[in-house]
């Protein structure tokens, strides 16, 4: 089916259905606050200063002339930070301000206030660096023996999985080498917030982020204040998708706030946005696979570099997932997997939905494919063949204890009807208006690609997510500190309390860090985590009434589905009705069970959960120009239990839609370390012409245990393997290798 | 000659005092700092997001592509006119219910953009609706809610004009 | 800033002679780019859309005469889409809607981006640009009138009030190549236009050289393999058709493309806009 007639948004209600999300009108009518919407009188602009070199050392800043400059009120440089001039999302390797060395182009080295945004960027115009430009190091491979570009090295990780046998071979190899440039995450909301000071030195911070608790840490330490001086409230997000997951602005809004005693507001534009975040990993990839005739597989050999560029952000985790899940979700006993997270004077390099995961799945499904044509099997039927299984384990030798329906992910979407034929329409042709190509120039082809992402944090991170349910007068409150970034959460929190408490009138507290952490809007993590302490604290809150009704009353009562039945069957009330008059404060801290480091040889129960998907690409082709056409993109993805099936779905069409953009359109172009196209002229977003429609094929609900409701998280399986599903399917219109994403037209057309 | 010395915009309707320190700023700055109408929003500045769609002499532009100073003496409607006091207009109630609303920093671009597109072409085709919209960005949704929308509201509205025909 | 609007195109030349460092704002879809990018602060803008004579267009005997700020929208919309289809095919593949509405045809030559894509069509089809200033007016040919990449021989205080094209209808083709369906620089582009009258065919190349291009070698060639009768074109010159079409080319690498993937597709355009007017057939012996 398309996604869809079926979802009609209703009411709001409990969970499962296609709830309203309580932000939509604000967001329909424009009201909306954005951390880019923000004002406060008095408010200044700030703007930054950013290294144009990607490897230089700083002898000297002067910058009396910008300082003279009528209405600018405040300068400020590296020996300006009252603390610790060093913040990182895993450890802290990268300065707030330059000091004596930039490592990348883009790097920020000074910060201005002033009146004017204009007179902001004036300022900065008219601050003179002078530069001993460097030889940059941009090759990732040489970048491990190279001359150490940073105190702590050029290897951020080196790991190594040594699973089963590494003597044993199969009856056929199959080895390639792949490549992935470098995608952004191009929220369409720039970085932008506003830090207002108090008197008592104290500040407060409305920004967009993912993470307000990592956030506050790090500034804290850098600002060298306390906790409870540095208070962080989320503004409205326009998009994240990994990238606000480390600090941008935070600091430097806070330092110049505190500095000039006024509030200060900051936004980038777009090219310094793309300047101003971490970036997917851009990857080299080379795999052996070892088949026996049959299409089982039996080993899996694999060298993996990732390009972390000049500081750490999450290069760490981001090489444990593309290492850890370097066989795809297929059951192979044996395992030889090398990887690289390597420091060069590229861009830092970090979170982006699917976090590791995309790269290596890009190249799993294309030897996959490469395995399939070699021993004649038609390559669903191999990957059939070869799927993981409840119980099986993963080459860090942890077992799948959860749900794992992988054969009916990858046979309900081989069996789901395919699109019709190309209609003669301009439009629906390769080159669109450009009115390159002519029906007979058009060969279709069809790919088909599976993957596995696992859920949450890993290695033994301890996870947690804090919520507070507060009744007054039977009027329901809850507070979370999770980032709403645009996937509805915010919906979510109603559908709990409606569905546990029966009240569909609930206030939601803003998110800040009043309140415990709610961890990071990423991973695929919120809904088990930060809905899970949701749910466990509104459930606390109905012990709590039974137990005062028990002791007014003498009754024990029973909460069955939302009604309170009493013992002997006779008194029902409603909780929402019980809870009149009464007043409760549940404050739970829900944690998932405990995962564990891996060892030296790459081993241990690092994972939560695993979540699996497929697509399958129909894509038209004109090769003499080398011009694609996205027709369909089908899907079926294992979700565990869907809370709220329009949110699932856009979650799924979004998703998909930024893999086919990995696909065939986005690339972060470099030159030396230099960034050639830092903006959205030449870094191609999937317009709505580029989108074909998504067929859900099946959403597979087999409950995982130990998630609240069963629910799996939806976010980042959409975007793993429909990568790989659309090269597939211009290799097979063409008969191409096509070992580098995103394809361009020349890789078709010169080949 | 016509130099500007007019100190107004106007604005849905609303004649707004503008100064002359304004006049070389772009008319989204303008409408958004200045005006304090935050709906139309910054995301490139360039004219290749569209989530700064306006209407100007009810002719659909990007408002950063806009001189504040040659704004003067035209008509200027923003996505805060689209919906008279407290309800939503047919496009934004489509936008609303079939959920294609995430992170909505491209909605207001797209009403918009909607708006005037389904003036012009009432019953569009799905691929006409996606080059009218192929100006505005959406990074969340993959366009498939929103071009339901728009198929919910050219339906609602032709929908409407066949009951009011009726009615006579 | 001091913003100016012009009412007619001789307030434009008052105001020019005034202060000829007077910059012009017609759509604003490149110049506010600039503006809020700061590679241009201007200290004096004539805001020139709102002049009549530039707005409008009109037949002047069998050409007509397109003002210089007519929009992309109207020339891919309404009467001038069929007089000069090339044109509007050219002007609805420029940005998004909303660009089209704004952006005009005099800002695309001003602009003179070898991208342009108003450019290879004006080129093929030999256009005229008329240019004024307070001294009068000139006319040159757009060939001349753009000498490099983003540069224009427009003297200070001179503007580009109008551009003439001949109404031919006849087939005439244009088709462009980027890497996505819109809102797309042109990677490489190609306009090809057919004179019944003189039985030859104008070729401009887009995005492959920094100054407007003629195919004139190809042009040349392909004469003698042409049949204006039954509108056939004999395959076996087709080769060496795209051969010249491509060495009319300069092309180079930058982010948006190679300059061995735009040699080669410039060629390809070229063939496919030929085939789509003239079928394939070999002259019978």
């Amino acid at each position: 089916m398309t996604a869809t007639e079926t979802y009609k948004i209703g009411a709001r209600s409990g969970v499962g259905v296609s709830s309203q999300r309580p932000d939509a009108v604000p967001k329909a009518t424009g009201e909306f606050p954005f951390s880019s919407d923000l004002s406060s009188h008095n408010m200044l602009w700030g703007k930054t200063l950013r290294s144009p070199y990607p490897s230089a050392r700083i002898r000297n800043i002067d910058y009396s002339e910008a300082l003279a400059i009528s209405g600018v009120h405040a300068i400020l440089t590296a020996s300006d930070v009252p603390g610790k001039n060093l913040f990182g999302l895993e450890h802290p390797d990268q300065p707030v301000l330059a000091d004596d060395i930039v490592r990348y182009a883009g790097e920020p080295i000074a910060l201005v206030a002033a009146e004017h945004p204009e007179i902001a960027a004036d300022a900065i115009s008219r601050i003179h660096v002078d530069f001993e430009v460097l030889n940059p190091l941009v090759d990732a491979e040489s970048a491990v023996t190279a001359d150490p570009i940073h105190p702590e090295g050029n290897v951020i990780r080196h790991l190594l999985i040594d699973y089963g046998d590494p003597t044993s071979s199969g009856d056929v190899t199959v080895e390639g080498t792949y490549e992935v440039g470098m995608q952004d995450q191009a929220f369409m909301g720039t970085e932008s917030g506003m830090a207002v000071p108090s008197p008592d030195g104290s500040v407060d911070l409305y920004i967009s982020t993912q993470w307000l608790h990592s956030d506050q840490n790090q500034i804290i330490e850098a600002l060298n204040l306390p906790e409870d001086m540095v208070r962080l409230t989320l503004a409205g997000v326009g998009g994240a998708f990994g990238g606000r997951e480390d600090v941008s602005m935070h600091v430097h809004l806070c330092m110049l706030a505190l500095h000039t005693g006024r509030p200060v507001k900051m936004i980038y534009d777009r090219n310094e946005s793309f300047l101003g975040h971490v970036h997917r990993h851009p990857a080299k990839i080379w795999y052996r696979h070892h088949a026996n005739k049959d299409g089982l597989l039996v080993k899996v050999e694999g060298k993996i570099i990732l390009d972390g560029g000049a500081y750490a952000s999450t290069t760490s985790a981001v090489l444990a997932n593309a290492c850890c899940f370097s066989t795809g979700p297929y059951k192979v006993d044996n395992a030889q997997i090398e990887g690289w997270g390597v420091r060069t004077n590229n861009p830092p390099c970090g979170a982006m939905r699917g976090f590791g995961n995309v790269q290596t799945c890009f190249a799993i499904e294309a030897q996959m494919d490469k395995i399939a044509s070699a021993l004649g099997i038609d390559p669903v039927e191999l990957r059939l063949k070869n799927a993981l299984e409840p119980g099986d384990q993963i080459i860090t030798g942890q077992k799948i204890t959860g749900a794992a329906p992988v054969k009916e992910v990858i046979s309900s979407l081989a069996d789901h009807p395919m699109p019709e034929p190309a209609i003669n329409d301009l439009l629906a042709r390769p080159g669109g208006t450009g009115r390159t190509t002519d029906q007979k120039h058009v060969k279709r082809g069809v790919g088909f690609a599976v993957s596995i992402k696992n859920l949450m944090f890993a290695e033994g991170f301890d996870d947690s997510s804090e919520a507070l349910c507060e009744v007054n007068d039977g009027s329901v409150a809850i507070h979370t500190a999770c980032v709403e970034v645009g996937q509805g959460f915010v919906t979510l929190v109603h559908q709990i309390a409606e569905e546990v408490l029966g009240v569909s009138d609930i206030t939601v507290i803003p998110a800040d860090t009043s309140i415990g952490s709610a961890g990071s809007t990423s991973a695929s993590r919120q809904t088990w985590m930060s809905g899970g302490a949701v749910l466990k604290a509104c459930e606390a809150v109905v012990v709590n009434l039974i137990e005062q009704i028990a002791k007014e009353e003498g009754i024990k009562y029973e909460n069955l589905d939302g009604t309170l039945v009493s013992e002997d069957g006779t008194k029902t009330i409603p909780i929402a009705e019980a809870l009149r008059g009464r007043s409760f404060q549940e404050k739970v801290v829900h944690r998932h069970a405990p995962t564990f480091p891996l060892d030296e040889k790459g081993q241990g129960n690092a994972h939560v959960s695993f979540a699996f998907a497929a697509h399958r690409a129909v894509v038209d082709v004109d090769q003499e120009l080398g011009l694609v056409r996205v027709v369909e993109i089908a899907t079926s993805q294992d979700v565990g239990r869907i809370l709220n099936p329009i949110q699932a779905v856009g979650q799924i069409e979004g998703g998909i839609t930024q893999g086919l953009g990995l696909a065939v359109l986005e690339e972060l172009v470099m030159k030396n370390g230099v960034i050639q196209n830092a903006n959205f002229t030449d870094y191609l977003l999937p317009t709505a012409l580029d989108t074909p429609p998504i067929e859900i094929a099946s959403l597979i609900e087999e409950p995982e245990p130990g998630a609240p409701f069963g629910a799996k998280g939806i976010g980042e399986p959409p975007t793993i393997s429909s990568t790989p599903a659309v090269v597939a399917a211009i290799r097979d219109a063409t008969g191409l290798d096509l070992r580098r994403v995103p394809v361009r037209p020349e890789d078709i057309a010169l080949e | 000659m016509s130099r500007v010395t007019q100190d107004h915009l106007s604005v849905n309707g609303t004649k707004f005092t503008i100064d002359d320190s304004w006049l070389g700023e772009s008319l989204l700055y303008t409408l958004r700092e200045r005006l304090g109408l935050y709906g139309s929003k910054n995301a490139c500045e360039q004219g290749e997001c569209g989530s700064c769609s306006i209407m100007l002499d009810e002719t659909l532009v990007c408002a950063c592509l806009v001189l504040t100073g040659s704004a003067i003496g035209r008509d200027i409607k923003t996505i805060e006119s689209l919906a008279p006091e407290g309800s939503l207009s047919v496009i934004q109630q489509a936008f609303v219910d079939a959920g294609a609303i995430q992170c909505g920093f491209c909605t207001p671009g797209l009403l918009v953009t909607i708006e005037d597109f389904l003036d012009d072409n009432a019953e569009p085709t799905e691929l006409e609706i996606r080059e009218a919209i192929s100006g505005n960005l959406c990074r969340c949704t993959g366009y498939g809610r929103i071009v339901e929308a728009v198929r919910i509201a050219s339906k609602a509205s032709t929908d409407t004009e066949g009951t009011a025909d009726d009615g006579n | 800033m001091e913003v100016l609007i012009a009412s007619s195109a001789e307030e434009i030349c008052e105001l020019l002679g005034q202060d000829n460092s007077r910059q012009l704002l017609a759509g604003g879809t490149d110049f506010m780019v600039e503006v809020n990018y700061r590679h241009r602060s201007p200290s004096s803008v004539i805001a020139i859309d709102r002049v009549p004579e530039l707005r409008n267009w009109h037949h002047d005997g069998d050409s007509v005469v397109i003002g210089a700020c007519v929009t992309y929208r109207e020339i891919e919309r309404g009467p001038l889409a069929t007089l000069v289809p090339a044109l509007a095919q050219a002007a609805r593949t420029v940005g998004s809607p909303q660009i089209r509405n704004a952006g005009t045809i005099g800002g695309n030559i001003g602009t003179a981006s070898p991208a342009g894509d108003m450019i290879p069509v004006l080129s093929a089809l030999g256009a005229e640009v008329s240019l004024r200033s307070s001294e009068g007016k000139r006319a040159i040919s757009l060939d001349d009138l753009i000498v490099g990449v983003k540069q224009t021989s427009l003297v200070q205080g001179e503007f580009i009030e109008s551009v003439r094209v001949p109404v031919l209808e006849s087939p005439q083709e244009f088709l462009k190549v980027g890497s996505r369906s819109a809102m797309v620089i042109s990677v490489t582009s190609l306009a090809l236009i057919t004179y019944p009258k003189t039985q030859s065919v104008g070729i401009g190349l887009g995005a492959v050289n920094p100054r407007p291009t003629r195919a004139w070698q190809a042009e040349e060639f392909i004469k003698g393999f042409l049949n204006w009768e039954s509108m056939q074109v004999d395959p076996s010159g087709l080769d060496r058709f795209k051969e010249l079409v491509s060495e009319a080319s300069r092309p180079i690498d930058d982010h948006r493309s190679i300059a061995a993937y735009r040699r080669h597709s410039i060629g390809v355009l070229a063939q496919r806009a030929l085939t789509r007017i003239f079928s394939e057939r070999s002259p019978s012996v």
